[in-house]
């Protein structure tokens, strides 16, 4: 009998790892395609394309398709901007979101629920219906800067941030999981002496690991892969962010190679976050032991 | 140290009325427990007397000062959970400077006070664990230790010890009640266990439905209690509740018989009673004995639970009503066999038909 089930415990094992294995080979090999072409010449490349070869690095492999992609696009500069408004997009994005979540489910205050309920109904708004008249209106916008008050965002990193710091999506992530946080250690803080902010800062936010590293993924992924918006409120290179300067590559004859390189090198900011913050959630669920 | 004073408060959700017209005064350095069964309004009013609710009408004072709308921070109060509501992602020493540290106390401050509330709860090993590390009874100390550390002119606590087991619980609660001695502080402790409210408290407040039933030391709710609901729920096993007729009375006494109870002559105080009324016979289990002549109640054995040091006698009387003795030695009584009840008639209690 133990033998049997010995057996039947190997075979499920073995196909949960088939399984497992596919879903990976699904998810990676794409990945494993786009960093092999981006060391192939275009012809060869496209040869390999059809058959396992376009998985391994064989043939004429070298650096000079990343090399010509420096020559063609300013990727450098690309990258630094999707980074730069990436990241402070993100970290705003948490600070305010998570304000609002706090305020939502913990400060009872006349009309939250009215107003959560709008603020949810946004969700079903598409960005395209409303990308135009928000364009005209951050064209007509103030700013004050250190030259005075200066009138339109457009060309600049502010108006491709500031739209996107507070969105429903990530609040709501927020005050699902507020919810769920025991009603009781805000109220101990309370008695304790604690303002709203220092509940805020020193009991929900150091709970909030799990779901901080959920919505920055989130809203890293989103902010990163920006392309309408950037190229609506950007006509200067010099502010524009990797998906729009991916059209660089597709002008007259497309250098499939280059195109590879590009992707490839944009791909690591993206993997670099999500294994620094794969870390921290996993971290921050082995720290909060929430039980009674 | 100060005095709590509830002067008509009453809390309502829209149209639901939780706690309808409380007046209780609780005096300073007193021990004095909410009793009362699921749904009564003793967490609601604790809260209320916390600043975790607000009160829809009346008068909150704690000491000498109004204060039906000052926030929890500023009403000079600690609350213990029924959860515990320890910080999860703090030290033990954090959490029980936590009150300390949003006040700006210094460090040494701190130190010299978590050092002494540890002292005092005998948990100066614990102070660096997480509460993930710590047992339930465990957790409930360093709970304890941060509402003491902050030295608040009233306690409240909200069923501390309804999570721990039963053996912890019984050590927990001689331990909040050393606690009151050795501080001398104004205590408001919420329970819905009869055990801790008779042994902790200087006075019980007995709710039931948002209103007061009933507030007096513990042994004054035991042999006098105010109505039927405060005489059912003190007392384990609680109190056998006879239907008996009126039939005489006599200056403060009263002339009471049913089918299985001979005529016995009680105490009216809870009256006026008139012949021929229909009333409730209050025994405790514990004044009734069998008796070895004729006794005064009948019935039949209907089952025995001998528990060693006492045995616990459910006798269905001749009306079909049952009735519970608990008899102060080991004895055995065949199911079904005929006995004889006596009682004391001065330690009976009557009381008018609801």
């Amino acid at each position: 009998m133990a033998m049997i089930a010995d057996d039947n415990r190997g075979l499920r094992l073995a196909a949960r790892y088939a399984v497992l294995v596919l879903i990976a080979v699904i998810f990676v090999f794409p990945l494993v395609f786009m960093v092999m072409s981006s060391l192939k010449p275009t012809q060869q490349l496209l040869e390999d394309s059809g058959n396992l070869r376009a998985f391994l690095p064989v043939g004429d492999i070298s650096l000079s398709n990343y090399f010509a992609a420096f020559q063609r696009a300013p990727v450098a500069s690309f990258v630094f901007n999707s980074v730069l408004v990436t990241g402070v997009t993100v970290i705003l994005s948490l600070l305010v979101c998570s304000a609002a979540g706090f305020a939502f489910v913990f400060v009872h205050w006349k009309g939250r629920e009215l107003f959560l309920s709008i603020l949810l109904a946004t969700l079903i708004v598409p960005f395209e219906t409303i990308a135009i008249p928000l364009l005209l209106m951050v064209a007509n916008l103030p700013w004050l800067g250190p030259e005075g008050v200066t009138w339109g965002w457009l060309n600049s990193y502010r108006v491709q941030i500031v739209p996107f710091i507070a969105d429903a999506l990530t609040i709501f992530l927020f005050v699902q999981y507020f919810k769920d946080l025991p009603g009781e250690l805000i109220e101990a803080a309370r008695v304790e002496g604690a303002s709203w902010f220092q509940i805020y800062r020193r009991i929900v936010m150091p709970l909030s690991g799990p779901i901080l590293a959920t919505a920055a993924i989130l809203k890293f992924l989103v902010m990163y892969n920006q392309y309408l918006w950037p190229l609506m409120v950007t006509q200067e290179e010099g502010y524009r962010p990797v998906m729009v300067g991916l059209q660089y590559f597709f002008q007259l004859n497309v250098a499939w190679g280059e195109v590879m390189a590009y992707l490839s090198l944009i791909t690591v900011p993206v993997l670099a976050f999500y294994l620094y913050l794969q870390k921290a959630f996993i971290a921050s669920i082995a720290s909060t032991g929430v039980k009674g | 140290m100060a005095r709590v004073s509830l002067r008509n408060v009453r809390k309502s959700y829209g149209t639901a009325h939780v706690i309808k017209g409380v007046d209780i005064e609780i005096e300073d350095g007193e021990f004095c427990v909410f009793v009362g069964p699921s749904g009564c309004g003793k967490s609601t009013l604790l809260r209320m007397i916390a600043g975790l609710e607000d009160i829809t009408s009346g008068e909150l004072r704690i000491g000498d000062r109004l204060v039906n709308d000052l926030p929890p921070k500023d009403r000079g109060v600690a609350m213990v959970f029924q959860s515990y509501a320890i910080f999860p992602h703090m030290t033990v020493r954090e959490n029980v400077a936590f009150g300390l540290t949003i006040a700006g106390a210094s460090k040494e401050e701190k130190d010299a006070k978590v050092a002494e509330a540890a002292r005092i709860l005998q948990m100066e090993h614990l102070l660096d664990r997480r509460p993930s590390q710590l047992s339930g009874g465990q957790r409930q100390r360093v709970a304890i230790g941060r509402a003491i550390v902050r030295k608040p002119e009233v306690f409240l606590f909200d069923e501390p010890l309804s999570n721990l087991d039963a053996a912890l619980r019984m050590d927990m609660r001689m331990e909040i009640g050393k606690l009151h001695q050795q501080l001398g502080a104004t205590m408001v402790y919420v329970t819905h266990d009869q055990v801790e409210a008779m042994t902790l408290a200087d006075r019980i407040v007995v709710l039931k439905d948002g209103q007061v039933m009933q507030i007096g030391a513990p042994m004054d709710l035991y042999h006098d209690p105010a109505n039927l609901f405060v005489a059912g729920f003190l007392g384990a096993p609680s109190m056998n509740f006879l239907k008996v007729t009126v039939q005489g009375v006599n200056g403060g006494k009263v002339l009471v018989s049913n089918e299985a109870l001979d005529p016995v002559e009680v105490s009216g105080k809870r009256g006026p009673f008139r012949v021929g009324q229909q009333a409730i016979l209050g025994l405790r289990p514990q004044y009734l004995s069998v008796a070895r002549g004729v006794g005064r109640l009948h019935g039949a054995v209907a089952l025995t639970e001998r528990l060693g040091s006492e045995t616990v006698l459910e006798v269905t009387l001749k009306d079909g009503t049952p009735v519970i003795a608990a008899l102060a030695q080991d004895a055995v009584f065949p199911i079904g066999a005929q006995v004889n009840l006596e009682f004391d008639p001065d330690r009976v209690h009557l009381f008018q038909e609801p």
